[in-house]
């Protein structure tokens, strides 16, 4: 449980950094195939950069900017860009994740098509590696008052 | 005393491993177990990253401008690196279900120690 | 190299349809549960097209990203690849029908989540079993154990402690098959499985691929549940809710099974098998031992549940013994027996969710006269316990008998014996049970009332019929044994055996 630590400095040092993490989050996702880095790196440190929000401030604050269903639509949407992607390439004439056959849509030459089509994937798994990072934190983080009715305790009997 | 040395890698990442396994092994209390179970996943991706190095070889990154085609024995071998990331992935789901899990069990139990886990449960 | 998209269908489908699920769980949550089934029944629709196709062309080979194979993943179909996808995806299509009147019980407001769940599971054992690549296959044994640890955790008092276990055991088990993967790498530089079958010949003297071969084996015994390495499967089963362990039990293990068959008659070939024999005839060892010891432990439970999970050990016993065995037929009874497995494991768990779902009771002696409630659900299990004695024409009996024909061909008289002595064994645990449901009194609440197994209260429909199904499947699968072994398990079993 993460009491909440009202400090200025430490709130006004994070409140300057966030953007700047988030802006490296953002060119390591976009530089994974030139540089160290890829879609899981750079959702990481996405996700890292929400979790030091929640740490400077306290969970309710990151829940009023990402709250539990949009989370949950990011996780869902990223996946859907992966796969999506590869779908559209079996849709047009090629194997899955055979992104040259992206050059029908885009206008582009195949081989070209090819380093799209991997920028593309790294930005559905980068939005969905910081859904899940940050789910998971919230989820060991909060208070868990409402039990939920998924939990153990004479359930199937 | 060649074989110590110069397969150094190979020694450590054992090492690494026994710890992590003692740990999910001996350790009474749930959370040590799982910390164990990390030091064991890492010790893993410390041996495969290992295997990839070459003597004299540099990082994996092919610079712009230089021309001619790429010799792959200046090069480390980067496949390794790229399956670890996927293992690092794993390691990292795998971490957030345990915990989950704990959440769970000391919601039920009160407790994380395994000793008196078992005996409620009895 | 095909260009059909069934190959990837039958991974993509379930896996999209996983995370679409929560989301159509917010908008309407009646539309969950026809989602899922309807990703399903793409899935077996393109597994049994896969079949066909494999049985008319030999095998397939589906390559992603169009990279050929070493430098790209590929799917590869060929004959015991597609009968095992064949049998996942039918099955959890019946155990996905049957798992709604649980979810609409316990937990309907979060049935979305257990649907995605379930789906993610479907998706790692299938990919398991399609993929080519030995790595990809780490990928989605992780995918699919993951799913399991959740979908476990959610059942009753106990419930998270056993899956915290079965955790630890099953991470250590992925990491030693990552280990064997990583040796081999270091010594051929490659991760697909044919390459590595083609280029490992020469190396078999050399340590790295005997270490591979022993993590590996180690790896997939503990997946698989194989003795001694068993021990987080009687707590995991028992406290899973009913509709997780009827789709866990069956097929878990069994694609273990697999994995194993995989790595020791594909990635090192028969002639490895030959060279050191030693290693399949600890094998062999080990499996009687687990034949043993899973039927003893079974003659002490007397919870339903647990007791079944014992079975379960017994029959891991007879998947590895076939393995073990090194020839044509203890091959053959293995891949039969996968089948068969899967359809008496699926009905037995049924039977007990159903059971304990309907009455709440869980012990033998409380199931007395429970065929008069339940007569239909008491039916499937007699012939489902007819079918794991051995009886003939039930299934079961032909996968022993070739298994049996096995250990003869091998010389192994001691692994013969227990095999007999283990039908035995099966058939007082389970006739005893029988003889309560059908002959004895009803049992007594704990306060002196006399339990009253009246009237035909059977369980809903949507468990009901893949009951029946899979009873059906049980005997007509017997009956048509020979023609699968000679239409398709004959081509299953690698050459040179």
């Amino acid at each position: 449980m993460i009491a909440p630590f009202e400090d200025v400095v430490i709130r006004t040092a994070c409140r300057l950094l966030i953007p700047f993490i988030q802006l490296y989050g953002l060119y390591v996702i976009a530089h994974g195939a030139e540089s160290p880095g890829g879609g899981f790196q750079g959702g990481v440190i996405l996700g890292a950069s929400f979790i030091l929000l929640s740490l400077a401030y306290n969970a309710d604050e990151v829940r009023k900017r990402v709250s539990e269903k949009r989370n949950l639509i990011f996780c869902s949407v990223g996946l859907f860009i992966y796969s999506g992607i590869g779908a559209v390439c079996l849709a047009l004439g090629g194997n899955y994740l055979n992104y040259s056959r992206l050059h029908h849509l885009l206008p582009v030459d195949p081989v070209y098509a090819r380093a799209l089509g991997i920028f593309g994937i790294e930005v559905g798994v980068g939005m969905t590696v910081m859904a899940v990072m940050l789910s998971i934190f919230l989820d060991l983080a909060s208070k868990h008052e409402d039990e939920g009715e998924m939990t153990s305790l004479g359930m199937d009997r | 005393m060649e074989w110590i040395v110069s397969k150094y890698n190979y020694w450590i990442y054992i090492l690494l491993m026994m710890i992590g396994f003692y740990a999910m092994i001996g350790k009474k209390n749930l959370v040590k177990k799982v910390i164990g179970m990390n030091i064991f996943q890492t010790s893993i991706i410390l041996y495969f990253i290992s295997i990839g190095s070459k003597k004299g070889a540099t990082i994996p990154i092919a610079e712009h401008g230089l021309g001619g085609p790429i010799q792959a024995i200046q090069y480390i071998n980067p496949i390794p690196h790229v399956l670890m990331l996927t293992a690092i992935v794993v390691m990292v789901s795998t971490f957030g279900v345990a915990m989950a899990l704990l959440i769970m069990i000391y919601r039920r139990y009160q407790t994380i120690e395994e000793d008196e886990i078992l005996k409620l449960r009895r | 190299m095909t260009t059909s998209p069934y190959p990837i269908l039958i991974i993509l489908v379930p896996l999209m349809t996983s995370f679409l699920i929560p989301l159509v769980g917010w908008w309407r949550r009646s539309l969950c549960y026809p989602l899922m089934l309807a990703a399903l029944v793409v899935s077996a629709f393109s597994s049994l097209v896969i079949l066909r196709m494999v049985m008319e062309q030999g095998t397939i080979h589906y390559h992603l990203g169009n990279w050929d194979p070493p430098w790209g993943i590929e799917y590869v179909f060929d004959h015991l690849n597609a009968f095992v996808a064949v049998i996942v995806s039918l099955t959890s299509l019946l155990i996905g029908i049957s798992s709604k009147s649980m979810v609409e019980r316990s937990f309907s407001k979060k049935a979305a989540f257990f649907y995605c769940l379930f789906l993610l599971q479907v998706t790692g054992l299938l990919g398991i079993v399609v993929t080519g690549d030995a790595f990809n296959l780490y990928v989605f044994l992780e995918i699919a154990s993951l799913a399991g640890y959740a979908l476990i955790a959610i059942g009753e008092d106990g419930a998270p402690f056993a899956s915290f276990n079965y955790m630890l055991y099953g991470t250590v088990g992925a990491c030693f098959y990552l280990l064997g993967v990583g040796y081999l790498y270091i010594v051929t530089g490659s991760l697909n499985m044919a390459d590595l079958a083609k280029l490992l010949p020469p190396l078999y003297e050399s340590k790295p691929v005997l270490i591979a071969f022993a993590f590996f084996i180690v790896g997939v015994a503990i997946k698989m549940a194989l003795f001694p390495l068993h021990v987080w499967l009687p707590d995991a089963y028992t406290y899973a809710p009913s509709a997780v362990s009827s789709l866990i039990a069956p097929l878990t293990t069994k694609v273990g099974a697999y994995v194993a068959i995989r790595v020791v008659y594909t990635i090192f070939t028969p002639s490895f098998v030959k060279e050191f024999s030693s290693a399949t005839i600890t094998l062999s060892w080990v499996s009687v031992s687990a034949i043993l010891f899973g039927c003893i432990w079974a003659l002490a439970q007397t919870d339903l549940k647990r007791m079944f999970a014992y079975v379960l050990v017994a029959e891991i016993g007879y998947l590895a013994l076939g393995i073990g065995l090194a020839n044509r037929n203890g091959l053959t009874g293995t891949v039969l027996h996968i089948m068969n497995d899967a359809m008496m494991m699926a009905s037995l768990f049924l039977v007990a969710g159903a059971v304990a779902t309907k009455t709440g009771f869980r012990k033998i002696d409380q199931w007395g006269g429970l065929h008069k409630k339940m007569p239909i659900t008491m039916a499937v299990f007699v012939v489902t316990a007819l079918s794991i004695v051995g009886i003939p024409p039930m299934c079961g009996f032909f996968s022993k008998w070739y298994l049996l024909l096995g250990a003869i061909a091998a010389k192994q008289w001691v692994a013969a014996a227990v095999l007999l002595a283990s039908s035995l064994v099966n058939a007082i645990l389970f006739f005893r049970v029988i003889e309560v449901i059908y002959f004895s009194r009803p049992a007594e609440f704990p306060d002196g009332d006399r339990v009253q197994h009246q009237g035909f209260d059977e369980a809903p429909w949507s468990v009901l019929i893949p009951m029946l199904l899979f009873a059906a499947g049980i005997v007509s699968l017997g009956l048509l044994s020979g023609k699968i072994i000679t239409r398709i398990v004959q081509f299953a079993i690698p050459a040179g055996l």
